[in-house]
């Protein structure tokens, strides 16, 4: 054997590897068909029952994922976006909810002037928004703080940035435990919105219908602010070069300040939006909606507010049908096909469906 | 092989002697000694308790520091995969008949060693191989979620994780009422460890993987397959976290999905983190301070004053990670590093000063 062949051999053998194309695609459309069937006809022993004879179970269940589909958005929303321009990876995101649904229970039940046992009929339209208003004010400034006292300095070191909010995850988490208690506290939505409507032979909740418009409003305006204003064309310029806005003279740091209190304000909402639809506060729900906010991102890719919505739709599906599409007995297993989502996504694009490659 | 006989091979060996016998590596050693020793005069709080608990966390954050130090990956899942082995060790050995939960195998607890370490090691693989196209920062929030997404499985799944844990589950007859042993067997695990982490840095396999680290680009055209080396490094820290992870369900007797909840995750960062996430002595490091303050915070009557009980114990911890993060993001090992750098610095000032230049270009030739 010639060194030349030895040569040819080795590289053949060292040539990365990489997944053909009709395998990714397979990965992805298998189960996808593999699944609309399942739901569609078979569906045997679900709790819902297959989709052609049970449209009404169907249609509820995916009102039940495009409606928390809406709460991921608005929660994910504001983690993206501080990510999508500092790169900084707010791993006290979920405090900032959970402490914004103390606040807001804090606040309602002064105003509804009951301790425990309050009842969404105590609560007036006013005595909700208010408390959203000031609980997203009170975390808004909360991140403020953070951000400039915290991570302002260390801007562009991501991984120390990343320990920093985690430290404060942690102590938040103690203090607020130390403060509030183990026990859930109660927050209500208002009683104007918890009402029951038909809707093919089911009934359902007016209060899942009100959670998806406050996110279609957040939507919106977080659309109009970031492609109608002038300020939301700085950011996106940030977002592809922070160093080309820099040195066009725009006071960058500002930008910062502000996306960091908006992205907080977000979480904000989403925590009193996420503790009145649980209709408590509870400790531990910080974690679970960090993981919610990372699932989201991971899915549609960091930075990307496109991503956000892609990856809350997706995520609030199989959050909603994998229950309701198991065999009985076997519902407990629905926790896996968040991981399944998770790896056929990172499977076929490593950055998420909207992100940039690094 | 020199030619000329045996004195180049002697120095050789002197060379050897020498590079071996540098500062860290007498005080890693002096340290091994001392925990070896440790059962002869220490209480058995301390030794049982304690120290048994240091190595056991010391083992699994060392293989954060692992990933973290040669391959730039910070990971958040090493805590799950020794929840994993736990978890596994638990539903193969506890017996048919006993009082407790899970699958009940009632298998041998070396063969359920085996099969834990098996399992583990094949869930670690498919977890590197998924996250190993990223890193940083992406590489932290994929393990992340791994973590809390494991948590819920075994939180969910009640037939692995026997509605609320599994109980009862006893170590294998060598250590079964030895705690003294189950200790020295970890401190030589502790060992074992440290040394394959510090040989393999210097293997082909180690070398590029710290290529991958630092260019991953560049390895990547000069023909090194990135991803796959990433994912073995990943593997193998799999493996000995799960290690780890049957010592500690062998020292509590029990696992439950909360023990793998973010809570005891974050725990095990901290852990690396106060250590240093780039040194390997300091993950042993920043355990011993971190089950230290755990245990003996309490006794401090400075900590009563001021209202902070032992019940408020993450706060401590936070505040600690904190101003480790903020003073130095290099943790213990890098403050002893910059004491060092400047005890050095000094006495080189003053021996500049009294001795003159020519002096002191001689002192450092030889």
């Amino acid at each position: 054997m010639t060194a030349h062949a030895v040569d040819e051999r080795e590289l053949q053998l060292r040539r990365p590897f990489v997944l053909p194309r009709w395998v990714s695609r397979a990965a992805v459309w298998v189960p996808v068909a593999a699944a609309a069937l399942w739901v569609l006809v078979l569906a045997r022993n679900t709790s819902a029952g297959p989709a052609i004879r049970e449209p009404g179970e169907f249609v509820v269940t995916l009102l039940d994922g495009v409606t928390f589909a809406g709460l991921l958005f608005v929660v994910a929303s504001g983690f993206t976006l501080i990510f999508g321009l500092m790169r900084t990876v707010n791993m006290a995101h979920g405090s900032l909810f959970l402490g914004a649904a103390y606040v807001a229970h804090e606040i309602q039940t002064n105003m509804v002037g009951k301790d425990a046992n309050i009842d969404a009929r105590d609560v007036s339209l006013l005595a909700w928004i208010l408390p959203l208003l000031a609980a997203g004010a009170v975390v808004a400034l909360l991140g403020l703080l953070m951000q400039q006292l915290l991570l302002r300095w260390n801007q562009g070191q991501d991984l120390r940035q990343a320990l920093i909010t985690l430290a404060i995850s942690v102590i938040a988490a103690d203090q607020l435990l130390a403060h509030f208690g183990g026990v859930a506290q109660p927050l209500k939505w208002p009683g104007a919105v918890t009402h029951f409507f038909e809707i093919v032979g089911e009934r359902y909740a007016t209060s899942r219908l009100f959670m998806l418009g406050v996110a279609l409003l957040v939507g919106a305006l977080l659309w109009l602010w970031l492609n109608r204003t002038r300020m939301g064309m700085v950011i996106r310029a940030g977002v592809d070069d922070q160093e080309m806005v820099r040195a066009l003279g725009i006071n960058i740091t500002l930008v910062f300040a502000i996306t960091f209190v908006v992205g907080s304000f977000l979480a904000g909402v989403g925590g009193v939006l996420g503790g009145s639809f649980a209709g408590s506060v509870a400790p531990g729900v910080d974690g679970a909606w960090l993981l919610n906010s990372l699932v989201v991102v991971i899915i549609g890719g960091l930075g990307s507010v496109k991503g956000a919505v892609a990856g809350s739709l997706l995520y609030g599906m199989v959050v909603a049908l994998s229950p309701a599409y198991l065999p009985a007995g076997y519902t407990y297993y629905s926790v896996i096909f968040t991981f399944a989502l998770l790896a056929v996504v990172l499977a076929v694009r490593p950055a998420g469906l909207y992100g940039r490659a690094e | 092989m020199s030619p000329t006989g045996a004195a180049p091979g002697r120095v050789q060996s002197r060379r050897t002697l020498r590079r071996l016998l540098s500062a860290r590596n007498v005080v890693v050693a002096a340290a091994t000694a001392l925990a070896l020793l440790l059962p002869l005069f220490g209480s058995n709080f301390f030794v049982e308790f304690v120290m048994t608990r240091t190595m056991i966390l010391g083992i699994a954050a060392a293989t954060i520091v692992f990933l973290a130090a040669y391959g730039g990956m910070v990971s958040l899942a090493q805590y799950l995969l020794a929840g994993v082995a736990g978890f596994m060790v638990g539903n193969a050995v506890v017996a048919q008949d006993a009082w407790s939960k899970g699958l009940k195998l009632g298998w041998n607890p070396w063969v359920a060693v085996l099969f834990a370490l098996a399992v583990t090691t094949a869930v670690a693989f498919v977890l590197g191989a998924l996250a190993s196209r990223t890193t940083g920062i992406y590489f932290l929030m994929i393990t992340l979620t791994y973590a809390v997404i494991g948590y819920y499985v075994f939180g969910s799944i009640t037939p692995l994780s026997g509605f609320g844990g599994i109980t009862g589950i006893d170590p294998p007859g060598l250590f079964e009422d030895h705690p003294q042993r189950m200790y020295l067997a970890l401190v030589v695990l502790s060992v074992l460890v440290y040394v394959a982490f510090r040989v393999l840095a210097v293997t082909p396999f180690g070398l590029a993987l710290q290529g991958i680290r630092d260019d991953p680009v560049r390895m990547a055209s000069l023909g090194f397959n990135v991803s796959l080396h990433r994912t073995l490094a990943f593997t193998l820290a799999g493996f000995t976290a799960g290690l780890a992870g049957v010592f500690n369900v062998w020292w509590n007797g029990q696992i439950d999905p909360t023990s793998i909840s973010i809570g005891p995750t974050l725990d095990l960062l901290i852990v690396a983190v106060i250590g240093g996430t780039l040194s390997l002595e300091g993950a042993w490091l920043g355990a011993f301070v971190f089950v230290a303050a755990n245990n003996y915070l309490r006794n401090l009557p400075l900590v009563d004053h001021i209202g902070i009980t032992e019940a408020r114990f993450n706060t401590i911890v936070g505040v600690l990670v904190l101003l480790i993060m903020i003073l130095s993001p290099d943790g213990l090992a890098g403050i002893i590093d910059r004491i060092r750098l400047g005890l050095r610095r000094l006495v080189q000032l003053s021996r500049g000063s009294g001795a003159g230049p020519a002096e002191a270009a001689a002192g450092s030739a030889p």
